[in-house]
C-alpha cells in the first residue's frame, strides 16, 4: 500500500454548460453543477423549471442541445450503454407495464439491463426484499396501490445495482403514510448510493438531501445545503412573545427601541398580550424581551424567534416577477 | 442480441396477456371461416383446375384479413408505450433504438402469422374430404404462406411506422390502414396504365401486390416480388428506427 494521497475521485455527475432547447423554447439554459460520489442532491423548482429535462439528459433519454454531461467520467451521449448501466432512473409518474406481475416485470427489467439469468434471480429477490415487495411479487402491477407502484419503480431503478439513482418526483401523489415509507427508503439508499432527486415539494428535499439546487426557468438560482441557504437568505427573525402586561405600556416600551422596526401587540386571554416584534437588522431581540420581563416583573409565557423556512426562501426565489426589472 | 430476444419475449407475452389479441384471433378465424364456406361452395361437386389456395385467395376475406389485421396488431407497439410513459424507461435501459424496433417488429410479425394458422386447418379439412386427385398440394400452400408472410412483413412494418409516429393507438391504426390500403389500391392502376410501355407502367406492374400474391397462390415463386417485399419491409423498419431516434434531434 502506498502512502500517497490518492488522486481525488472525479465527481460522479459533471454537468457543464448544459442547454436544452425544445424547438425555440429553452428548457434548460447554461446549467453547470457537479455531484460527488455518495452525495444526495435535490433539484428543486416549480413545474416547468427544467428539473425533468436535466434528469432526462442525464439518463440518456434526450441529448443536450449544447454542453457536456458526464457520469462517472463518461459522456452520456457518446457512451450511452456504459453510462446507462451505472444509472437507475425512475421517470416522472413512474411508468410501468400494468399487465405484468411485479416479479415478472423486475425480472424483465433486470435481464434487459444486462444481468445474467442467475444474477437476475438473486438481484430481483434482493430488491423485492429491500423495497418491501415480497408480499406482492405475484400481483399484477395494474392492481397495485400507488405506494406499491412507487416501490416497484424504485426496485426497477435499483435492480442492476447502479452507482447513481435519478428519481424524478418520487413521492408525487402519495398519501402521508406512503410518503414517509418512500422517504425512509430513499434515506436508507442514500447510505450507499449517490442520488439526485427532483421535486417541487420542499419538505421532501429538506428531509432527504444534503445539498439543494434551486432551479427556476431553466437556470440554477441557488445551490447549497438547506441550512446554509436558510442562513444566507435569512433577513428577518421575527420574535413572538406572550407576556402578562398592559398592552399600551408594552407597546410604548418597544416604540422607542432602536433595533425594533415594528411592533404589533394584541391582548389574548387572561391578561396576556401577544406581541410580534420585527427587528431592523439581523439582531436577535429575544434577550431584550427577557430583560424587559425581568426589569418590569411581567410574567413571560412564550418567547420564540421565527426561522425563515426553506419554503419561504424557495417561494421568494422562484416567485414569478410581477414586473420586468432590468 | 440478448436484449433483442428478451424484448421479443416480452412483446409476445404482451400479446398473450392482452384481451385484444384473442379478439383479433377470433375475428380473423371468423373471416377465414367465411372464406372457407365460399371455397366449399366453389367446390360443390365440380372439378377445379385451379389450386385450392387460389380459390381461397379469390374471396374478399383474404384481402380483408391481410389489410386489417396488421394495423390492429401493431397499433399499440409504440403508441401505447408513449402514452403511458414506459417508452422512457425502455429507452433509458442499455439497449439501442434499432434493437427495440426490430424486437417489436419481429413479435408483431410472429403474432400476425399465428392469426393465419386457422387457414391451414381449413385446407386440411378440405383435403380430408376430397377424393384422390385433389388440387391441394403442399407446394402452393407453402408458397401461399410465403406470400402471406412477405406481404405481412410489409404491412406489419408499415404499422410499426404508424405507431411510432403517434401516441394515440387509434390514430396509429387508422394511419396504418390508410397507407396500407393505398399501397394495395396501386395494384388496380394496372388496369388503366399497366398495359403501356412507359416507366410508369413498369413501376405499377412492379409494385402490384395483387399480381405478386396471385403468383404466390398459384405456387409461382419469383425472386422479384420476394426481393421487392423484403426491401420494402427493411426500408419501413429503417424509417421506424429513424422516427424513434427523432426525439434526439427534435
Amino acid at each position: 500500500m502506498s502512502a500517497e494521497v490518492p488522486a481525488p475521485e472525479p465527481p460522479l455527475i459533471e454537468v457543464r454548460a448544459l442547454t436544452k432547447r425544445y424547438g425555440r423554447q429553452v428548457a434548460v439554459a447554461d446549467v453547470s453543477f457537479t455531484v460527488g460520489a455518495g452525495e444526495v442532491v435535490g433539484l428543486l423548482g416549480p413545474n416547468g423549471a427544467g428539473k425533468s429535462t436535466i434528469l432526462r439528459v442525464l439518463a440518456g433519454f434526450l441529448p443536450a442541445s449544447s454542453g457536456t454531461v458526464r457520469v462517472a467520467g463518461r459522456d452520456v451521449f457518446l457512451e450511452a450503454d456504459a453510462v446507462r448501466r451505472q444509472i437507475g432512473y425512475m421517470p416522472e409518474n413512474n411508468p410501468l407495464y400494468p399487465d405484468l406481475r411485479v416479479g415478472e416485470y423486475l425480472r424483465f427489467r433486470a435481464r434487459l439491463k444486462g444481468l445474467s439469468r442467475a444474477a437476475c434471480r438473486a438481484r430481483v429477490d434482493a430488491v423485492l426484499e429491500q423495497c418491501g415487495l415480497t408480499d406482492v411479487t405475484r400481483k399484477i402491477i395494474g392492481t397495485l396501490s400507488k405506494g406499491y407502484r412507487q416501490r416497484v419503480g424504485l426496485a426497477d431503478a435499483l435492480v442492476h445495482e447502479p452507482r447513481l439513482l435519478l428519481l424524478d418526483e418520487p413521492t408525487i401523489g402519495l398519501d402521508p403514510h406512503q410518503l414517509r415509507a418512500v422517504r425512509d427508503m430513499i434515506r436508507a439508499l442514500a447510505r450507499e448510493r449517490t442520488i439526485l432527486i427532483s421535486s417541487h415539494i420542499l419538505p421532501e428535499i429538506e428531509a432527504t438531501c444534503g445539498r439543494v439546487l434551486i432551479l427556476h426557468a431553466g437556470r440554477i438560482l441557488a445551490a447549497d445545503t438547506p441550512a446554509n441557504l436558510r442562513r444566507q437568505l435569512r433577513t428577518r427573525g421575527e420574535v413572538v412573545f406572550e407576556m402578562a402586561a398592559p398592552p399600551a405600556e408594552l407597546e410604548a416600551c418597544w416604540a422607542g427601541h432602536p433595533e425594533v422596526e415594528h411592533c404589533a401587540c394584541a391582548p389574548v386571554d387572561d391578561g396576556h398580550v401577544r406581541c410580534v416584534l420585527t427587528p431592523r437588522g439581523a439582531t436577535d431581540l429575544r434577550p431584550a424581551v427577557y430583560a424587559l420581563a425581568v426589569a418590569r416583573g411581567w410574567p413571560l409565557r412564550e418567547l420564540t424567534r421565527g426561522q425563515q423556512s426553506l419554503e419561504e426562501i424557495y417561494l421568494r426565489l422562484t416567485r414569478p416577477e410581477p414586473e420586468a426589472e432590468e | 442480441m440478448r436484449a433483442y430476444l428478451i424484448l421479443v419475449h416480452r412483446e409476445l407475452r404482451g400479446y398473450l396477456y392482452a384481451l385484444s389479441s384473442y379478439v383479433t384471433v377470433a375475428a380473423v378465424s371468423f373471416l377465414l371461416g367465411l372464406g372457407f364456406v365460399s371455397l366449399l361452395e366453389a367446390f360443390n361437386g365440380e372439378t377445379l383446375n385451379a389450386p385450392l389456395t387460389e380459390v381461397f385467395y379469390d374471396t374478399m376475406y383474404f384481402w380483408l384479413v391481410l389489410l386489417v389485421t396488421p394495423p390492429v396488431i401493431t397499433m399499440r407497439l409504440f403508441a401505447q408505450e408513449r402514452a403511458t410513459g414506459t417508452f422512457e424507461t425502455l429507452m433509458t435501459a442499455p439497449v439501442g433504438d434499432a434493437t427495440v424496433v426490430l424486437a417489436k417488429f419481429t413479435a408483431a410479425l410472429a403474432f400476425y402469422l399465428v392469426t393465419w394458422l386457422p387457414l391451414l386447418l381449413c385446407l386440411a379439412v378440405v383435403r380430408g374430404y376430397i377424393p384422390e386427385h385433389h388440387p391441394l398440394e403442399w407446394r402452393p400452400v407453402a408458397s401461399t404462406f410465403l406470400g402471406i408472410a412477405l406481404l405481412g412483413g410489409v404491412y406489419v412494418a408499415l404499422g410499426c411506422l404508424a405507431s411510432a409516429l403517434t401516441r394515440s393507438q387509434i390514430l396509429a391504426a387508422v394511419l396504418a390502414l390508410a397507407l396500407g390500403v393505398t399501397l394495395f389500391l396501386v395494384s388496380f392502376l394496372r388496369a388503366s396504365v399497366g398495359a403501356g410501355t412507359g416507366g410508369l407502367a413498369a413501376v405499377v406492374n412492379h409494385v402490384s401486390l395483387l399480381t405478386h400474391m396471385e403468383h404466390f397462390v398459384r405456387g409461382v415463386v419469383d425472386t422479384r416480388p420476394v426481393v421487392f417485399h423484403l426491401s420494402l419491409t427493411a426500408w419501413l423498419v429503417f424509417l421506424t428506427v429513424k422516427v424513434v431516434e427523432s426525439r434526439r434531434w427534435k
